[in-house]
């Protein structure tokens, strides 16, 4: 048993850290935080109060719907800063920090 | 051929951008209250042409856009004015407004294919540009509702938003 336990221990010390979830809401056409720290595999939650349809959207990269009085999210993938915008009101801008 | 519904529209923005700026004295809350409506309004019928006529997807996903947003916003100014007990007032700048957009679909209307595009978005770019200029201008500082004067500035970050959005689809289709 004991090797098993040691094993087990190990492995539980050698695994990464807890993905977190980190909350953007938006709230008139405001992202806030607009601008967040966050690590890979760290998912981010929009919780969009408007009544009106937003996205969070990367230039040539990933694009989240976020429905009116709704949420949407994204597990981050990979490290790097990322601007991120709303593709149906360009003047909403947010910005995510994911390091490794 | 090129050149003609340039001329158009350049003389159209002329004569509808005449309509906001006339409005010298200060409009009241009924009268605000009824021009945003009718600004929205005349959005709406807009998109709803495009949406009919133009068989460019990025045209036709813009207008939904449009339809959406101003239809939500339509409904948040409908249910204040009901909360504050106001009934929107019709007036001289609304008036104006409707006519011109009346002639400005009749336009569209005998448009085609690229040629409608074009000149749908460029006029979205306008419009939008026209109508935040109102808001900034005239209709915030005019409020004296605060919760009238909050939906008005929420509406001013939609229209610029709008506005950005139709330069960017204005800018891909040429």
């Amino acid at each position: 048993m004991r090797p098993l336990l040691l094993a087990l221990a190990m492995a539980l010390i050698a695994s990464p850290a807890l993905a977190a979830t980190i909350e953007v809401t938006i709230d008139k056409l405001v992202f806030s935080p607009a601008s967040v720290q966050a690590k890979v595999g760290d998912t981010i939650e929009w919780t969009n109060k408007d009544v009106f349809a937003h996205t969070a959207t990367v230039k040539g990269g990933w694009e989240v719907m976020i429905p009116a009085k709704s949420k949407g999210k994204v597990t981050l993938k990979a490290a790097g800063a990322v601007d991120y915008f709303c593709r149906f009101h360009p003047n909403m801008k947010g910005y995510i920090e994911v390091v490794p | 051929m090129f050149m003609r519904p340039t001329a158009a529209l350049a003389a159209l923005f002329l004569i509808s951008a005449a309509p906001l700026a006339q409005a010298a004295d200060k409009p009241t809350d009924p009268q605000i209250a009824h021009i945003a409506y009718t600004a929205g309004s005349i959005d709406i019928e807009a998109a709803k042409l495009a949406i009919k006529k133009s068989k460019n997807k990025e045209i036709v996903a813009f207008a939904k856009d449009m339809e959406r947003d101003h239809e939500a916003v339509n409904k948040q100014a409908l249910d204040l004015v009901k909360k504050l007990k106001v009934t929107p007032e019709d007036n001289d700048t609304s008036k104006a407004l409707a006519k011109a957009a009346k002639e400005e679909r009749g336009k569209l209307a005998k448009l085609k294919g690229a040629d409608f595009d074009k000149a749908y978005i460029e006029n979205e770019v306008a419009y939008h540009k026209q109508v935040n200029g109102a808001l900034e201008t005239l209709l915030i500082p005019s409020a004296s509702n605060a919760e009238l004067k909050s939906l008005l500035e929420t509406g001013l970050k939609i229209f610029q938003g709008h506005q950005q959005h139709a330069e960017h689809v204005a800018g891909m289709l040429k």
